[in-house]
């Protein structure tokens, strides 16, 4: 922030903007423009070979009144409200818990960081090799308890899914906590200490207030992320056992690319593009709005 | 930089606070189950694995990996070479250009352009798939690496932008105020100036971007179709349907496919983590 005052007492020339046209043309044909691409084709009918040809809202009457579509919006729903409500404690836990000096929580944070090391897809294999009832971990171990039919039984596919993504990115967000709790002025503590105040109390009172923009960058960078596990659902689950795991843009991919309905799988794409952006918008205004502004900048 | 988090003293002794060592150890073991069951089960005889101790391989073999090897994996390992290193490195050229804009310049295109990239951390973009496919296809670069390489770089955007900008506004200004009085022009500064000092956030940036590229699946599952041109994610999928029930094997492949990324990560852990955790947290 203080940097950014002092930047503005500069009276010179500043640099052309030419030096951003590379990034933005980049930016525009990769990412803008297929943008107002997705909204165009949720108009049309295509099956991703032949033709493109209009068809007004039959793609969206299609997409809207199907029961998966539903179904899809409620797995997703449930995996972004259960992925925030298991990661963010845990994540802020650890966070606060690897920014102390010692270095074992050095060596803890260095650890921590591998799971992200590994893309979705060996992510969602090794699981499904450690997970299998028969071949797994639990039937090597001879715990039949835990052998159950992890991705085979509905009621416990969803679960199965929202810990690996836990496993998978709570890492992450533990990294972005530790870095925010590094930022809290240590006389804030101390004068806690003075007052007596304990471990929790200081927990509560100051460690958690004072993280408030990062709890509400870090909550952005997980929810808008929820929308994008394809990856990991894809080659975990499929989606199954029957529909139970089926997120949206799981359904997007399968609508457009296995079924050849390119136009309800962009009407399915609008829907993703307008959650993620509503969902973010909301999380960014409940940091307030005067730092909305500069948390969006990135400042 | 970062203020060291004051030690919990009360009355100048240190408690040890035991629910949270006990619970940071935990998750240890949690992300490290996995991974060493993954690893010891790849060096098993592929006939029985799953009878013997899953913790333990008593007679490790390399004949998994020797079978993974044999099936093509460094060409999928050039591939995924070649789209990382040729994503990351303009991505990381466009976004300091653009970055070094816009920290320093205050016209309005520059802000506007600064907003349309942070707007791009707010969208999925993954749910533009179906227009990149059809552009990809427009272009004549369906199927190709090249198809993989440009969509990458614009993804990558946003991010970087991000990141480098919470690093570049804290370059004292006067240092460029005192440069520009040397008659020296803003791509002089840029590079002379605005990189040295930006350094650890390129290379945080770089990694960063490197791990996304190397471990997407999206674009190579919809933008390729040949063997030839997969990428390694891609192959782990494809692995898997062709070893079928030979699970060591397919559990060799990912231990392989993630080795470089290790290297990496033991090499340059230092600025990956520590730039995450400062970019992320301003």
């Amino acid at each position: 922030m203080s940097t950014h005052t002092s930047s503005r007492r500069t009276r010179t020339a500043g640099p052309s903007g030419w030096m951003a046209a590379p990034a933005l043309l980049f930016f525009l044909v990769f990412a803008i423009i297929p943008l107002g691409g997705v909204v165009v084709l949720s108009f049309s009918n295509w099956n991703g070979l032949g033709a493109i040809t209009w068809a007004g809202l039959s793609s969206w009457t299609e997409v809207l009144t199907s029961s998966v579509t539903i179904n899809a919006l409620v797995v997703t729903a449930k995996v972004i409200i259960y992925s925030f409500v298991v990661q963010t404690p845990i994540s802020l836990l650890l966070g606060v818990f690897i920014a102390g000096n010692q270095k074992y929580r050095a060596l803890l944070a260095v650890l921590y960081f591998v799971p992200l090391l590994l893309s979705s897809a060996a992510v969602a294999i090794a699981y499904k090799a450690l997970l299998d009832p028969n071949f797994g971990l639990a039937a090597g171990l001879n715990i039949p308890a835990l052998a159950q039919n992890w991705l085979g039984n509905p009621e416990l596919a969803l679960f199965v899914v929202i810990f690996v993504i836990a496993w998978q990115f709570v890492p992450f967000h533990t990294l972005i906590y530790q870095g925010g709790v590094r930022q809290i002025p240590a006389s804030l503590y101390e004068a806690a200490e003075i007052d007596g105040a304990g471990r929790i109390k200081q927990f509560f009172h100051i460690t958690v207030p004072q993280l408030k923009y990062t709890i509400i960058t870090s909550s952005t960078l997980m929810v808008v992320g929820s929308l994008a596990y394809f990856d990991l659902v894809f080659v975990l689950t499929g989606g199954g056992p029957g529909y139970s795991t089926r997120i949206l843009p799981l359904h997007m991919y399968l609508t457009g690319f296995q079924a050849n309905d390119m136009g309800a799988a962009a009407a399915l794409g609008v829907i993703l593009v307008v959650i993620g952006l509503g969902l973010a918008l909301t999380l960014q205004r409940l940091g307030g709005k005067d730092r909305s502004a500069s948390q969006l900048e990135g400042l | 930089m970062p203020t060291p988090k004051p030690a919990r003293t009360i009355g100048g002794r240190r408690l040890p606070n035991l629910p949270g060592s006990l619970g940071a150890w935990l998750w240890l073991a949690v992300i490290i189950l996995p991974i060493y069951y993954v690893i010891i089960t790849s060096f098993k005889p592929r006939a029985g694995f799953f009878r013997t101790n899953p913790l333990w391989v008593p007679d490790p073999t390399l004949e998994n990996y020797a079978l993974v090897l044999q099936n093509d994996f460094l060409r999928y390992f050039a591939n995924s070479l070649i789209v990382t290193v040729g994503s990351v490195l303009p991505a990381l050229l466009v976004s300091f250009m653009a970055t070094y804009a816009i920290v320093r310049g205050k016209t309005k295109f520059l802000g506007m352009a600064n907003r349309l990239f942070l707007l791009g951390l707010a969208i999925p973009l993954h749910a533009t798939i179906i227009p990149i496919y059809y552009m990809v296809g427009k272009m004549h670069l369906y199927d190709t690496l090249l198809a993989l390489i440009l969509p990458s770089i614009a993804f990558a955007i946003p991010i970087s932008v991000l990141i480098l900008s919470s690093s570049m506004r804290n370059v004292p200004n006067e240092l460029f105020e005192s440069m520009r009085l040397d008659g020296c022009s803003d791509w002089t500064m840029m590079w002379r100036l605005a990189l040295p000092m930006t350094r650890p956030a390129v290379v945080t940036v770089g990694i960063y971007n490197a791990l996304q590229v190397w471990n997407g699946f999206l674009f190579p599952l919809v933008l390729t179709q040949s063997p030839e041109l997969r990428v390694l994610p891609l192959s782990l999928w494809a692995y898997q349907g062709q070893f079928g029930s030979n699970i060591p094997a397919v559990l060799a492949a990912v231990v392989l496919a993630t080795l470089p990324l290790v290297v990496l990560y033991v090499v340059a852990r230092r600025q990956l983590v520590g730039g995450l955790a400062a970019g992320f947290s301003k």
